[in-house]
C-alpha cells in the first residue's frame, strides 16, 4: 500500500493562544445573554438606516429566546444589510454576493443542531441570488432568511434593484426604472417556501413577533422586512408607516395561512400591502428527507465501523 | 503481444496455442452495444487472475448511439499505458472497422461481424488477419431473436475468451454477479450467449493464445475506475458531505457519493448549479468537517469566485476537477489537461491554493485522502485535478488496507477559552477555525469572511494587515511546498532527456522511457504530482539533463509551452525546459512521445 505523504493529523485549534481546557457549562449556570454580550463591532450603517432596527430585534430575539451563545449562527452575502454578521458577537460568516443561501444550506444540512439565520438585501436575494432563492425555498432547507428590502442597491450606492418600483430614479436608470419589480411574497410562495411573512423595520414589536414565528418554523422561513435606505431611497416606505401618514394593515385574522391562493391574493398590492404571516404550511424539510435517507441506509450498517462498510463494497470489486 | 513462445503446431491438429505476456484488445461498435461492459468484464477477470490491466475507453457525449470503443491491455507484468496498437480488433460495424483498423498492429487479428462489415479492401487482407463471423445472426441462433442487440457483447466476450484461453468459470461467475438481483433468466441468457461465442469454432483463427501467469500471484487485487477510486478515497478520508451539479465526466463521482454517503451518515446534495454547490460545500466545511464539491470544464469556471472566498477565509475544502477538452463546452468526452491554469490561478486577486493530480486509478484513491489531509492541515482549498484519461479507465490494484487507511475526522466541539482564527502569531502560520456550536468562554466569537480582516475576522482597510494576511496565506503554502516529497527520477538521474509528466500521462511517459532506454537513448522521467505549490529542489534534478521536456495534453499556447511547462519556466527561468503538447482528445501514445523527443533532440 502506498504511504501517504500527508497522513491524518490531530490539529491544534487555538494557534498562539495557550488557553488550556475549559470546563463544561451546565445550562443552570448560563447567564442569560444581554445585548452587550451579543453586540460586536459598531454597525457601519448610515445613521437612521432601517437595518439598525433589524439588528436590534435580532438581539432581542436572542435575549428573549435564551439562545446559547455558541449556537447562534449568522450568515450573509454582500450588501449593506449583509454586513450583519460582523455586528453580532457570535459565530458568523460573511460570504459572497448572492450565495448566502447555499452556504447556509451547507451549514444547516450538515449541522442539524444549529438554526441558521441568514440576513441580506433585495439585490443579494432576488437578483444575483435569485436562482438560489428559488431552490432553497423549494427544497425547504431549514433556516430563517430575512431579506432587508430597501428597494435599492445600497452598498454600491444607488443602482436599480430588482424590487425598485417602476419610475424609481437611480444611477442606472436616471430617467426612472422601467422593469417590473419582483414581488418577494409571490416569488417566495411560488418557489415553495413553507413560511412567508412580511414586516417592516418601523414596527419593532411586529418584527420580533415575526422573527420568533420564523425561527420556530420547521423549514425554510422567509421574511421580507422593509428596511429603509435613508441615504439613497428615503421615504420609500412612508406609505407603510403610520407615523409618516401611511398605514400598517395586518393580515386579516380570518386569513387561512395554509391557503396558497389566498396568500397569493394578499400579495397583490405591496404599498403598503399587508403585514404578518401570509403563508405557513408543513412540508418535509430537506433536512428531514436527508435524515430519512441516512437512517434507511444505516439500518444495515449501523453496527459496523466505517472501514468495514467500505470493505463490503471493495470485496464486490475483486 | 510480446514474448510469444509458440507451441509446436501439429499438422491438421487443433490450432497452436501461443504463450503471451500481454495483449491489447480493442472493441469497437456503438455505445448501445454494451462495449464498455465487455471491457469491464475483461478488466475484472484480469484483476481476479492476478494480472495487471489497464483500459482505455471513449464514450460519445451523445448518450444514445454513436461510436464507442473500449481498449483493454492485459499483461502479466506492470502495465503502464493502454497500449499504442491493438493486437486484436473486434468490430461490429463497417464504420468501426474502418475507423479502427489503423489502430491494429501489422499482422494483428481483426475479428468482425460479417453481418455488418461488408467491404474489405484486398490490401488490408494482406496486412491484417481477418476473421469474419456473422456475429449478429449467431447471437440470434444462440439466444433467440429477443436478445439480438443485448447479447452481442456477451457473445463477443465468449469469442475472446476462447481466443485467449480465459478462465470460463470465473467469467461465468462475473456474468452471474453482474446480473444478480435481476430476473434469473437474464443471467441464463447471458451465459447462453457467452457459451455460444465460446464454443464457436474459430478454426479460421489459426492461433489461440494463453497468458503467462501474472506477477501478482497471491495479491488481493481490486478493479475499479478512476472516478470510483476518487469517490471512495474521499469516503475513506472521512468526507461526509458534498454538493455538486451534473456534468460529464464529473457526474460519476457525485452519483457514487450520493448513493454511498448515507451509509456512513453523510449526504451529497444535488444543487441548482455549480456556484450553489461550491457554496454549500464551503458552508458545510465551515460547519466543521471538510466537504467536497467538484465539476468539469465550465463548472470549474463557475466555482472560482467562491474558491477565492475559501482562500481568503482560509476554509478547508476539496474541489475535484475532472478535466475534459475545453474551452467552453469543448470536447466533453475527450481527455485534455488544459485546466492547470484555472486550477492554480482561477479567480481574482492573489489567491494561492493547493493543486494535486493523481496519475493512475490507484493514485486517485490515495490522492483523495491526501487532499483532505492537506486541506485540514493547511486550512485551504485543495483542487484535485484529474482527467478523462484516468476518470473512465479501469485498473486492477492492490486492495487497500481499509482498517488502517480509513480516517475519522469528526469535528471537535470542545469549548475553548479564547480564539483568534487568523492568528498572525500562530506557530505553524496556519489559520484554525472553530466550528459554529463551539463555545468560546471569553465570549469573543470569530467571523469568517471574504473581506480582508484582522485576526478575529473583522474587516479592515489597513494596508499593513492586508500585507500581513496576504503573506500569511502565501507562506503557509510555501511551508507546504517545503514539506512536499521531492519526486524520484524514473530511470538514471543523469542523461540527455528528462521527460516531465503530470496526471494520467505518467504511464505512457514511463513506458516511453523504458522503450527509449532499450533503444540506447539516455531518457529519464520525472512525475510531478503536487503541482501548486510544487516541491522544492527540482532544479537540482534538471541539472542532470541536457533537455527537459514537459509532456502534457494541452496547447502550446501563445508562447510555445504547455501549462505546466510555462509554470516551470516561470519558476526556474531555465531555457532548456520545453513542451511536448497535443490536443487531439486522446491519451498519449508512447510512439508519439518518442517521435517528438527525436525531433526535438536532433
Ligand atoms: C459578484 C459580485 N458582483 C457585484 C458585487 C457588488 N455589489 C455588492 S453589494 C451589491 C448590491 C447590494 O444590494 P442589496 O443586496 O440590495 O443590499 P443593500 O446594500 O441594499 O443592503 C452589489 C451589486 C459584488 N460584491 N460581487
Ligand atoms: S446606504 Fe442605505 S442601506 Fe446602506 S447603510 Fe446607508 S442607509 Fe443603510
Ligand atoms: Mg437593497
Amino acid at each position: 500500500m502506498p504511504t501517504l505523504a500527508f497522513p491524518s493529523e490531530a490539529l491544534t485549534r487555538t494557534g498562539s493562544l495557550n488557553v488550556g481546557s475549559v470546563p463544561p457549562l451546565a445550562d443552570a449556570d448560563r447567564k442569560p445573554l444581554m445585548k452587550k454580550d451579543v453586540a460586536a463591532d459598531h454597525p457601519t450603517w448610515c445613521p437612521g438606516c432601517g437595518d439598525f432596527s433589524v439588528l436590534a430585534l435580532y438581539f432581542k430575539l436572542i435575549e428573549k429566546r435564551k439562545m446559547h451563545h455558541e449556537k447562534i449562527t449568522t450568515v450573509a452575502g454582500i450588501g449593506c444589510s449583509s454586513r450583519f454578521p460582523y455586528f453580532v458577537q457570535a459565530h458568523g460568516a460573511h460570504f459572497i454576493h448572492g450565495r448566502a443561501l447555499p452556504f447556509a444550506s451547507g451549514v444547516s444540512l450538515s449541522r442539524p443542531d444549529l438554526h441558521v439565520f441568514v440576513f441580506g438585501g433585495d439585490g443579494d436575494a432576488f437578483s444575483i441570488g435569485g436562482n438560489h432563492f428559488t431552490h432553497t425555498a423549494r427544497k425547504n432547507v431549514k433556516m430563517t432568511y430575512c431579506v432587508m428590502d430597501n428597494n435599492v442597491y445600497g452598498l454600491t450606492k444607488n443602482q436599480t434593484s430588482p424590487t425598485s418600483p417602476i419610475g424609481y430614479k437611480s444611477k442606472t436608470d436616471v430617467w426612472g426604472s422601467g422593469d417590473r419589480p419582483i414581488n418577494p411574497m409571490k416569488q417566495a410562495i411560488a418557489a415553495g417556501a413553507t413560511f412567508v411573512a412580511r414586516t417592516t423595520h418601523t414596527n419593532p414589536n411586529h418584527v420580533l413577533q415575526i422573527m420568533e414565528a420564523a425561527m420556530d418554523h420547521d423549514g425554510f422561513s422567509f421574511i421580507e422586512c422593509l428596511s429603509e435606505c435613508v441615504e439613497f431611497y428615503p421615504g420609500a416606505f412612508d406609505g407603510a408607516n403610520p407615523r409618516k401618514g401611511g398605514q400598517f394593515p395586518l393580515v386579516p385574522e380570518n386569513h387561512d395561512v395554509t391557503d396558497e391562493y389566498a396568500a397569493y391574493q394578499l400579495s397583490e398590492d405591496l404599498m403598503p400591502g399587508k403585514f404578518g404571516i401570509f403563508y405557513k404550511v408543513s412540508r418535509p424539510t430537506k433536512n428531514a428527507n436527508e435524515a430519512k435517507i441516512i437512517s434507511t441506509n444505516r439500518e444495515k450498517f449501523a453496527a459496523l465501523p466505517d472501514w468495514q462498510i467500505l470493505q463490503k463494497n471493495f470485496d464486490r470489486m475483486k | 503481444m510480446s514474448d510469444t513462445t509458440t507451441a509446436a503446431a501439429q499438422a491438421g491438429g487443433p490450432p497452436q496455442i501461443s504463450q503471451i505476456s500481454e495483449a491489447v484488445i480493442r472493441i469497437a461498435g456503438n455505445s448501445q452495444d454494451g462495449i464498455q461492459a465487455i471491457g469491464g468484464f475483461l478488466a475484472r477477470l484480469a484483476g481476479r487472475s492476478e494480472q495487471e490491466v489497464m483500459t482505455f475507453m471513449t464514450i460519445p457525449s451523445t448518450i444514445s448511439g454513436g461510436p464507442s470503443i473500449f481498449q483493454v491491455r492485459i499483461g502479466s507484468g506492470e502495465v503502464l499505458s493502454a497500449g499504442d496498437e491493438a493486437d486484436v480488433l473486434l468490430c461490429f460495424y463497417q464504420h468501426s472497422y474502418e475507423g479502427h483498423l489503423g489502430s491494429l498492429k501489422k499482422g494483428g487479428i481483426v475479428l468482425y461481424d460479417s453481418d455488418h462489415v461488408k467491404e474489405i479492401k484486398p490490401e488490408n487482407e494482406t496486412k491484417y488477419r481477418h476473421i469474419g463471423l456473422p456475429i449478429s445472426s449467431l447471437v440470434v441462433e444462440a439466444i433467440g431473436g429477443t436478445g439480438r442487440d443485448k447479447g452481442k457483447n456477451v457473445y463477443a466476450l465468449g469469442l475472446i475468451a476462447k481466443m485467449f484461453n480465459l478462465e470460463v468459470p470465473k467469467l461465468h461467475r462475473l456474468l452471474q454477479e453482474r446480473f444478480a438481483g435481476k430476473d434469473p433468466k437474464v443471467a441464463e441468457t447471458a451465459i447462453a450467449a457467452f457459451n455460444g461465442g465460446y464454443s464457436h469454432t474459430l478454426a479460421a483463427a489459426a492461433e489461440l493464445f494463453k497468458f503467462k501467469p501474472g506477477e501478482n500471484i497471491g495479491q488481493n487485487q481490486i478493479v475499479m475506475g478512476g472516478n470510483e477510486a476518487l469517490a471512495y478515497g474521499l469516503i475513506a478520508a472521512g468526507v461526509r458531505f458534498g454538493a455538486g451539479y451534473p456534468i460529464t465526466p464529473w457526474s460519476d463521482i457525485m452519483e457514487l457519493l450520493r448513493k454511498e454517503l448515507p451509509k456512513y451518515g453523510g449526504s451529497f446534495i444535488q444543487c441548482e448549479d455549480e456556484i450553489a454547490s461550491v457554496s454549500m460545500a464551503i458552508g458545510a466545511s465551515w460547519g466543521g468537517r471538510v466537504a467536497v464539491t467538484g465539476s468539469s470544464g465550465p463548472g470549474i469556471a463557475l466555482k472560482t469566485e467562491a474558491i477565492g472566498w475559501a482562500v481568503m477565509a482560509e476554509v478547508p475544502l476539496v474541489v475535484v476537477d475532472v478535466q475534459r477538452g475545453g474551452p467552453s463546452t469543448g470536447m466533453p468526452t475527450n481527455v485534455e489537461q488544459s485546466d492547470l491554469n484555472i486550477a492554480c490561478f482561477g479567480g481574482h486577486g492573489d489567491s494561492p491554493r493547493v493543486v494535486i493530480a493523481p496519475s493512475s486509478v490507484e493514485d486517485c484513491f490515495y490522492t483523495a485522502i491526501e487532499a483532505v489531509n492537506i486541506a485540514r492541515k493547511y486550512s485551504t482549498p485543495v483542487i484535485i485535478i484529474t482527467d478523462q484519461g484516468i476518470a473512465t479507465r479501469i485498473e486492477a490494484f492492490k486492495m487497500p488496507e481499509l482498517n488502517k487507511i480509513c480516517q475519522d475526522i469528526t469535528p471537535d466541539f470542545t469549548p475553548v477559552a479564547d480564539h483568534k482564527p487568523y492568528d498572525l502569531a500562530a506557530p505553524d502560520g496556519v489559520t484554525r477555525h472553530l466550528a459554529p456550536g463551539t463555545r468560546v468562554a471569553s465570549g469573543k466569537y470569530p467571523i469568517v469572511t471574504g473581506l480582508e480582516h484582522d485576526e478575529l475576522g473583522h474587516p479592515t482597510g489597513s494596508p499593513k494587515l492586508h500585507l500581513q494576511m496576504t503573506a500569511k496565506r502565501r507562506n503557509k503554502l510555501r511551508k507546504l511546498g517545503a514539506e512536499l516529497p521531492v519526486p524520484a527520477v524514473f530511470g538514471p538521474p543523469e542523461g540527455q532527456v528528462l521527460l516531465i509528466s503530470w496526471g494520467s500521462s505518467k504511464g505512457p511517459v514511463e513506458e516511453a522511457v523504458k522503450q527509449a532506454r532499450a533503444a540506447g537513448n539516455a531518457v529519464s522521467s520525472l512525475h510531478i504530482k503536487y503541482l501548486n505549490p510544487m516541491p522544492n529542489g527540482l532544479e537540482k534534478i534538471f541539472e542532470g539533463f541536457s533537455h527537459v521536456f514537459v509532456v502534457e495534453l494541452n496547447d502550446e499556447g501563445l508562447y510555445g509551452y504547455g501549462q505546466l511547462a510555462a509554470l516551470l519556466r516561470a519558476r526556474y527561468c531555465d531555457s532548456k525546459i520545453r513542451g511536448i503538447t497535443k490536443v487531439d482528445g486522446l491519451t498519449w501514445k508512447v510512439r508519439e512521445i518518442l517521435d517528438r523527443v527525436n525531433v526535438m533532440t536532433k
